[in-house]
């Protein structure tokens, strides 16, 4: 076996045991892990699936169902825009194409180097400065399209 | 800490704790909620602890985080208490002047309070700011004063008596009894009475005789926020009512179904959890009653089903959030099959007060039909963003104009959307309509958990339908048919509108097309998901018909039916706009001279409208 399979085991072994291994903990478990991992490796969802003693089709299906849920690697920096109805109506749109153009991809995708993932949200609660952007959990209110080179900046 | 056994004990730490707190001392509580989070209010509650500490003022002034107090648009908002002094928009260079001023001189800073834009009158003290003064904060209120993550602070407002009165002074079918008195109905949306679900969870045949109780805090509605404020804000009063509930059930094992996008929710919840236990109050015999009751809370994934009750369960069972036929109700066979009482957080929320001040009082707030109040989340383009608790048959146009200040930048109000992606828009000609579950469901829409969008002259009603038909699109669980394919070719046909491709008799196709989702989805997300549809049709049709016939979009928002220009007359050629172009269609021909834009590069993205200062772009 090699060293980064046996880490992988410590470390999806940990989260399970923080969760007695409560088959209808697995959401949180797959949380868990992703946050850990930053995405969902196959080796982990086939130990979550021998861990709880849960077919791995089961395991598979809930990783696919829930969009918080990642099954491919995402970038270093996780940029949300809110397309909450308040947002929506407020420009969320264009601020998004902004960043699509930016980054050249599109909502879901991560930037060939690895830096950026894009993502949409419905609704942060953050109504009253909408539109609003959260890049690594930082808030960004107000947005325009102007804006969304400057926000990039920070993080490049 | 020692377990409390008896609510003497309980009433004992209550004393205690008060007995402690000077009334008279000047406390400065600091919302923490979403909105002044994202405006940096950590940063001006460590510079009040700085100050504070550094003028030695530790045994004299009280510094609080507290949870959201609701005045969204005005953050960060900092409260003097117990003069209750509002100050709002505060920054870190205001806290230096705040302390020295203010606390230690009593000298009110003018430039920090809130203007009254209608009157110019300068406003001192939160309740007379007219955001606050129309409201009825029942559920809300202690938000505002206490610490989220002290059960201190909920004990010194008189946390936990219900429960005590509830286990000691009441049996479980009094507690139901008295909760069917007061007429308290689903906060959720569906407005299902709670009393009436509980009696028939607790009558429900159980082998084993396990019940579960579940507080459904995934909130999904985009632009509704007001469940994770009551859970961020005041955890232990959503706790203390579900308590009481598993009490009435005869349940002892909750759950609470938190989105997984409420971080601090979380955070608070598991917090509150481990103080309630610490405290006897939660866990094994409570105190000292013999009554068990322990909760667990599970995160949410993203899914907006799984505020469906039976999708929600599924996902606490560790399958995918997808809903079931209810021909039996989840009250009689819910989680793993057993009699199950869910409840939203708001609805829980009230349980306590119901039970502390009797049917009686709650009942004199509200309609005949919906009793108590309502929290909404009044967003989008209105002056006054933010979370509003108000009794129920306030009129629209209240909500809107006198606690949200009317529409942002005088503009011409449009429509009003409730209920989320279920809800319906609803036009100006039903702006005296008083809010409540039976009226909203009449006009169309519905209450739902509480979100309110303010919607004016700029919002095309056809997009705001597309909108929500891709929203529920992609938030369908594909389980059933209608919902899965019906969605889909109901946003196709709002795209073909919205693109320039309508064409006669889409209208009436969306229709038939809506009936038939109603009609057989299998869950409420489908049956209820034509209504921002067929609201849009009923009120602004026109406005479709504009689309449709005319090939245009009267509010300038269907990309493929406007264009931008410039209005040569008002453009001084500053460049700001050529700059902004992201696809090099526009060109600058000199100072003084307008900009030319060149219709076959524009790609429609509003950048330069966005950066225009001069108002001399403009859409047609």
């Amino acid at each position: 076996m090699q060293p980064e399979a046996k880490q992988l085991e410590k470390r999806v072994v940990s989260v399970l045991d923080n969760y007695q291994r409560d088959k209808g903990m697995l959401v949180s478990i797959l949380q868990d892990i992703q946050a850990e991992y930053n995405y969902l490796p196959r080796e982990t969802l086939e130990q979550v699936s021998q861990g709880l003693d849960v077919p791995l089709s089961r395991v598979y299906s809930a990783a696919t169902f829930f969009k918080a849920l990642s099954l491919t690697p995402r970038g270093r920096h996780l940029i949300n825009v809110c397309l909450g109805t308040a947002c929506h109506v407020r420009g969320a749109v264009r601020v998004l194409e902004a960043m699509e153009r930016d980054l050249d991809i599109k909502a879901g995708e991560t930037t060939k180097d690895l830096e950026f993932t894009l993502e949409t949200v419905n609704c942060v609660g953050a109504c009253a400065l909408g539109p609003v952007v959260i890049v690594d959990g930082e808030y960004f209110g107000q947005m325009k399209t102007e804006k969304v080179k400057g926000v990039l900046e920070n993080y490049t | 800490m020692k377990r409390l056994s008896s609510p003497i004990e309980l009433e004992a730490i209550r004393e205690t704790i008060t007995s402690q707190r000077d009334p008279n001392k000047p406390c400065i509580t600091i919302c923490s909620g979403t909105g002044c989070h994202a405006y940096g209010c950590e940063k001006v509650a460590s510079a009040f602890r700085e100050e504070v500490k550094q003028r030695g003022l530790d045994s004299k002034v009280d510094v609080r985080t507290t949870g959201c107090h609701g005045f969204c648009e005005r953050g960060p908002l900092v409260v003097i208490r117990p003069r209750n002094i509002f100050y709002q928009r505060v920054r870190v260079d205001d806290i230096p002047e705040i302390v020295s001023q203010t606390i230690l001189k009593d000298n009110i800073i003018d430039r920090l309070l809130y203007t009254d834009p209608n009157t110019g009158e300068k406003i001192i003290y939160e309740p007379d700011v007219p955001f606050y003064k129309r409201q009825k904060r029942f559920v809300f209120g202690n938000n505002g004063y206490i610490d989220p993550t002290l059960i201190e602070d909920y004990l010194a407002v008189g946390g936990y008596s219900a429960l005590s009165k509830a286990l000691f002074e009441m049996s479980p079918e009094a507690v139901i009894d008295e909760v069917k008195k007061s007429g308290l109905r689903g906060r959720g949306g569906g407005g299902f009475p709670t009393g009436i679900k509980w009696e028939s969870c607790r009558n429900a045949a159980s082998s084993d005789g396990v019940r579960y109780v579940i507080c459904n805090a995934d909130e999904g509605d985009p632009g509704a926020y007001m469940d994770r404020s009551v859970v961020e804000g005041n955890p232990h009063s959503v706790m203390e009512g579900m308590i009481i509930g598993a009490y009435a059930i005869g349940g002892h094992e909750g759950y609470i179904y938190v989105r997984h996008e409420y971080p601090l929710a979380v955070k608070n919840v598991q917090l509150a959890i481990k103080q309630a236990e610490e405290y006897g109050l939660l866990g094994n015999n409570i105190l000292g009653s013999g009554f068990d009751f322990s909760i667990k809370i599970n995160r949410g994934g993203g899914a907006f089903v799984c505020g469906e009750s039976s999708a929600l369960m599924a996902s606490l069972e560790g399958k995918p959030g997808e809903p079931r036929a209810k021909y039996i109700h989840t009250t009689e066979r819910g989680l793993w099959d057993k009699p199950t009482a869910l409840n939203n957080v708001e609805t829980w929320a009230n349980v306590p007060l119901i039970i502390n001040q009797g049917a009686d009082w709650f009942t004199q707030t509200g309609t005949e039909n919906s009793k108590g109040t309502k929290i909404f989340s009044l967003v989008g383009k209105v002056n006054n963003t933010g979370l509003v608790e108000v009794p129920m048959g306030i009129t629209l146009r209240e909500i809107i104009y006198d606690i949200g200040g009317g529409i942002l930048d005088g503009k011409k109000f449009k429509g009003v959307q409730t209920g989320g992606p279920s809800g319906g828009v609803i036009p100006e000609s039903l702006l005296d309509l008083p809010v409540d579950f039976d009226e909203l469901t009449e006009a169309g829409s519905m209450m739902g958990s509480g979100g309110m969008i303010v919607m004016d002259e700029g919002n095309c009603m056809v997009d705001i339908a597309k909108y929500f038909i891709g929203f529920l699109e992609g938030e369908s669980c594909g389980k059933c048919v209608p919902c899965r394919e019906g969605l889909k070719r109901m946003r196709e046909i709002l795209t073909d509108i919205t693109e320039g491709r309508g064409k006669d008799g889409d209208i009436e196709l969306l229709e038939r097309l809506s009936t038939v989702l109603i009609d057989s989805s299998l869950c409420a997300l489908g049956a209820t998901a034509p209504n921002p549809v067929l609201t849009t049709i009923r009120y602004f049709r026109d406005e479709y018909e504009a689309h449709i016939k005319e090939k245009r979009c009267p509010a300038g928002i269907c990309k493929e039916l406007i264009t931008y220009q410039i209005i040569e007359e008002k453009c001084p050629g500053c460049g700001l706009c050529v700059k902004a172009c992201p696809s090099g269609a526009i060109t600058a021909r000199g100072k003084k001279e307008p900009v030319v834009l060149d219709q076959e590069k524009c790609i429609k993205c509003g950048a330069c409208y966005d950066v225009c200062k001069l108002g001399a772009i403009k859409v047609e």
